[in-house]
């Protein structure tokens, strides 16, 4: 087989560790200069990159159990590379797939806030800016100069924050290097989190954690070959680069839509 | 010329088609996006060179190293310190969001003089010498009145130079009363005092524990030091340890723990004399360590024996006999086993008695100073300055009783209760407290039942507050005197509780201090110079920077460069020193009271009859309740739509409960307990026992700013103190409650 140099940047988060803590979250929003209103209780209108979901088994108790499940943009390939859900709708060109990176972009100035994608996605990892992003006097200060603002009217999502990885290029570039190590790029929430749940790196390197920790199978998409790994709606085919492991069986249930009794419906027999 | 039918259309479809086919409209589209997003107020924020700088965040108790980021001198983004002891790279979000506390607009931009009435919210702005001269002036008329004793200051901590100088500046001056807030440090100093005989911290050994009895302590809810624990907890996952989590309701402690055992609340004590009566029964204690290193163990053993059978335990804790006889055999037969007490994110202490029954655990198991056990550490010597210069007057001060009761007859060994102050301040016994200072706490928010406090902060005369925010405390000051923020400033930041390594960060000014403000340490020593004679004798230095730096002598310059100084891994595993008792042994009896270690029940608040529910507040991380600032915007837009929706705090309800009171999700009731009603939504969960309600703390700001204030109620404010009989300390766990319609 031809070595394939593309990277597939991904991220496996392990929701046995997760702690539902939100560092994640403000991580990513201190990053990428995501803006705040002064209610953001109403959460479709709540712009998170990265969002933190709580699930339950819905047993009664003392059974019950919940569960945080943190989610950024998938980083959809589709059924074939560059085929992603919101990619393939975008009229705008605003949103493309990043071949060598696997990266789903989203350029601000291009997008003219049709929303399309949003519709589109199925994770629900895309925000529209229905109002001008505001800071508190002075606090401006803080905003980083590496992502730029957005303006009422467009949509922003994760972009697994690209800037690090062009910084960490542009640095490795002056030093005469052509490949990074794992540690030079590394997404904020992934850098932030206080229980080491969320790992990232490249799923093409079989050298990643990321690679080792979930061992995707390129003849089904990257599906994981470890039982105790799921990716969200596996079944759509979206191929996202988002794992997540969990010893506990409803949790990866939880992960995809199934039928009732879908375990005990016999599955069918090819032969031949 | 004439234009016919045929000549018209011609032109309008010609036309329609042209400009169609033309880049016009095209052209004009691209353009309209692109006005409509260029907006000159869309900031653009400058580029310029970026660099980083070490420090540590003190914000919680949890002493993250920090490495910030900046751009030219602008800092962007506060990140997790690789390689530090305590988070190793991690970090919360309320250290993620503290950029926000440096660049917001809530902070107090210059000293303030209050003008109107306390609390009305009028201030003067006055000059940093304006400021000082008064305190110098008020301290000084006190003094000469011989009531130099009457002068009281609260602080959240009593390590480090800061809290060492405040201190000092006490007992130059002549007062015994230096108040640090309540935590469950306390109960566990008091602990070690009563069965070790010694002064000391408690100090975890998480690393190498395999079997984790937690008596509701949170250890992912922000217990101990949040990041640090997060990481434990992970590492457990790795090892393979198992961690136990008992209380009343599923938090993310429980649902991410091995086994979630509910418990009715307030009864952690028992359940632990229970799993101590099993494990004595059956002989499964540390043969080696109780025949050898422990007093008074026949005299337990009798009284556990006879009173805290499985059948009875159960009955009280509502946990069934075979669950505790099961768990008492794990927990004594892992190799490291280890018992932890403290609700929540311990910032509230638990009873002396339950506290004392969780370390007789740990002594059976064999877990005193030993390998994945719990440790006495001495905090680190490092602090050594000139003797204090004691003038007749100090002298005299000195010699007055604390007005908390702290070390007096009924409360010997408590060092400090300022629960207690309350009551004390407003009897004037033993006598009034004629002036207080705060420092880097919020009382009037935190401590429980606000009520009684705000009225005994009306009696007193003049209230000094270093805050760097209009928090509730500040807002009832006379004065305040804003301190830099940690981003802003030097100060040395000893190791959190709970952690073996030694270990002392410090905190340096990221960026040029931003408003008018200055060093709580720097005021301290200008108050002492202003009162001249002894006072500014017993402060040599020029400044605060230079103590500091004299202070940490030749460990300045490494902790400059990292951000921290660290020392090996030294635990005291030598049994035959470690206790400092009268016997030399650890002590199953309360030398002072002479009764062996047993439940006491911590009293609830209210008649069942007209409040049938228990309300237990829970604690959150995402909502900052171990910090003395409000949640800032970022943490704030974190939390969930089921615990805050618009500007209503949800009430967390068992269905079956509130199928009988005909209650549903999201119907805005008024929660009421003996002492206070505040309007809350109902969110049913499964995750909690029946007749219990619980509220998360952290809510109920006032003063802060437009993101946090008037959100949801402060369940302080709706739970009293109850005092625990033996220690003086508030043990409060909840208090009785209903839920009516409105």
């Amino acid at each position: 087989m031809k070595y394939n140099k593309n990277h597939r940047f991904g991220m496996v988060i392990d929701l046995d560790k997760c702690t539902g803590c939100g560092s994640c979250m403000v991580a990513c929003m201190a990053e990428n200069n995501v803006p705040f209103r002064k209610d953001e209780s109403n959460k479709l209108l709540s712009i998170t990159w990265m969002r933190v979901f709580r699930l339950t088994n819905g047993e009664p108790f003392p059974k019950t159990d919940i569960c945080y499940l943190p989610r950024p943009c998938m980083q959809c390939a589709g059924q074939h590379e560059g085929h992603s859900p919101c990619v393939s709708v975008c009229p705008a060109t605003a949103t493309d797939y990043g071949i060598e990176t696997g990266i789903v972009s989203q350029i601000y100035t291009r997008c003219f806030g049709c929303r399309y994608c949003m519709a589109s996605c199925p994770y629900h990892s895309r925000y529209f800016n229905w109002w001008d992003p505001i800071w508190p006097t002075g606090m401006e200060k803080y905003l980083s100069p590496n992502v730029s603002p957005r303006m009422r009217g467009v949509v922003e999502k994760c972009s697994f924050c690209y800037h690090r990885y062009q910084l960490a290029k542009e640095k490795a570039f002056m030093e005469k290097r052509r490949e990074l190590k794992e540690s030079e790029y590394q997404t904020a929430c992934a850098q932030a989190c206080p229980a080491n749940a969320i790992t990232f790196g490249d799923l093409n390197n079989p050298d990643h954690a990321v690679h080792r920790m979930v061992n995707p199978d390129p003849k089904h998409g990257g599906r994981p070959k470890n039982p105790h790994a799921v990716r969200l709606l596996e079944r759509l085919g979206t191929n996202p680069k988002v794992y997540y492991l969990s010893s506990r069986n409803w949790i990866r249930q939880a992960g995809d839509n199934h039928l009732k009794n879908e375990a005990k419906i016999k599955k069918p027999v090819h032969h031949g | 010329m004439k234009i016919g039918r045929r000549g018209f259309l011609s032109f309008v479809i010609g036309g329609a088609a042209g400009t169609a086919l033309s880049p016009l409209p095209w052209k004009l589209m691209d353009d309209t996006s692109i006005w409509t997003q260029m907006w000159p107020w869309t900031p653009v924020p400058e580029d310029g060179e970026a660099s980083y700088v070490n420090s540590v965040c003190t914000l919680c108790p949890g002493r993250c190293g920090i490495t910030v980021r900046k751009i030219e001198d602008r800092a962007v983004k506060i990140e997790g310190m690789r390689g530090n002891p305590v988070n190793n790279g991690g970090i919360c979000l309320l250290g993620l969001s503290g950029l926000q506390l440096l660049y917001g607009p809530t902070r107090i931009k210059s000293p303030l003089k209050r003008t109107g009435k306390r609390g009305q919210g009028k201030w003067d702005r006055i000059s940093w010498k304006e400021a000082v001269s008064m305190v110098v002036e008020k301290l000084g008329d006190l003094r000469s009145k011989g009531r130099a004793h009457t002068v009281g200051m609260i602080s959240g901590s009593d390590r480090g130079t800061v809290p060492h100088l405040f201190e000092r500046f006490l007992t130059a001056y002549g007062s015994p009363n230096f108040f640090r807030m309540p935590s469950v440090r306390d109960s566990y100093e008091l602990t070690l005092h009563i069965m070790q005989g010694v002064q000391a911290l408690p100090g975890f050994d998480f690393k190498n524990a395999d079997f984790i009895l937690s008596f509701g302590s949170g250890i992912i809810d922000g217990w101990g030091s949040p990041v640090r624990m997060m990481r434990n907890f992970s590492a457990w996952r790795n090892t393979g340890a198992k961690v136990i989590q008992i209380e009343p309701r599923l938090s993310n402690t429980a649902a991410k723990s091995n086994k979630w055992i509910p418990i009715n609340p307030g009864t952690e004590g028992a359940l632990a004399m229970g799993l101590a009566h099993v494990i004595i029964k059956e002989s499964l204690y540390d043969n080696g360590f109780i025949a050898d290193y422990a007093n008074g163990f026949d005299e337990w053993k009798r009284l556990v024996i006879d009173k805290y059978d499985p059948d009875s335990v159960a009955a009280i804790t509502g946990i069934d006999a075979g669950t505790i006889v099961a768990l008492a055999r794990s927990f004594a037969n892992a190799s490291n086993p280890l018992a932890i007490c403290g609700r929540g994110d311990g910032t509230t202490p638990v009873g002396l008695s339950d506290c004392m029954a969780v370390h007789a655990l740990n002594a059976l198991a064999g877990s005193i100073n030993n390998k994945g056990g719990i440790f006495a550490v001495s905090d680190l010597d490092y602090i050594h300055w000139p003797e204090i210069e004691m003038d007749a007057k100090a002298a005299v001060g000195m010699q007055h009783e604390r007005l908390d009761g702290a070390g007096s007859r009924k409360y010997p060994n408590s060092r400090y209760l300022p629960n207690r102050l309350p009551e004390a301040i407003l009897s004037e016994t033993p006598y009034p407290l004629e002036s207080l200072f705060i420092a880097g706490v919020n009382p009037l928010y935190t401590l429980m039942d606000t009520r009684p406090i705000e009225k005994a902060f009306e009696k007193i005369p003049f209230v000094v507050s270093f805050s760097s925010y209009m928090d509730e405390t500040a807002q009832r000051a006379d004065l305040i005197l804003p301190n830099h923020i940690y981003l802003e400033r030097y100060e040395d930041v000893p190791r959190p509780i709970g952690m073996l390594q030694p270990l002392i960060s410090l905190a340096k000014p990221v960026v040029e201090p931003q408003l008018d403000t200055k060093h709580a340490g720097d005021v301290i020593i200008q108050m002492a110079k202003g009162l001249g004679g002894s006072l500014a004798n017993s402060f040599p230095w020029e400044s605060y920077y230079s103590c500091l730096k004299e202070t940490l002598g030749e460990k300045w310059e490494i902790m400059v460069e990292k951000g921290f100084w660290s020392g090996s891994e030294s635990m005291t595993k030598n049994l035959e020193t470690s206790f400092d008792t009268v016997s030399g042994k650890f002590e199953f009896i309360n030398p002072d009271s002479g009764s062996a270690v047993q439940y006491k029940p911590v009293a609830v608040e209210g008649d069942r009859k007209s409040y049938p529910l228990i309300l237990i507040p829970y604690d959150s991380i995402r909502l900052a309740p171990n910090s003395f600032v409000g949640d800032p915007p970022f943490a704030i837009k974190t939390v969930d739509d089921s615990v805050l929706k618009h500007n209503d705090v949800f009430v967390e309800i068992n269905p079956k409960t509130a199928r009988v009171a005909g209650l549903r999700e999201g119907e805005l009731v008024l929660l009421s307990t003996p002492i206070g009603a505040g309007k809350v939504r109902i969110h049913l969960f499964e995750g909690i026992i029946p007749g219990i309600v619980a509220l998360p703390r952290g809510l109920g700001h006032t003063g802060s700013d437009d993101y946090l204030d008037g959100k949801g109620i402060n369940v302080n404010a709706l739970i009293g103190p109850v005092q625990d009989p033996d220690s003086g300390m508030d043990a409060a766990w909840g208090i009785r409650a209903k839920i009516s319609k409105v």
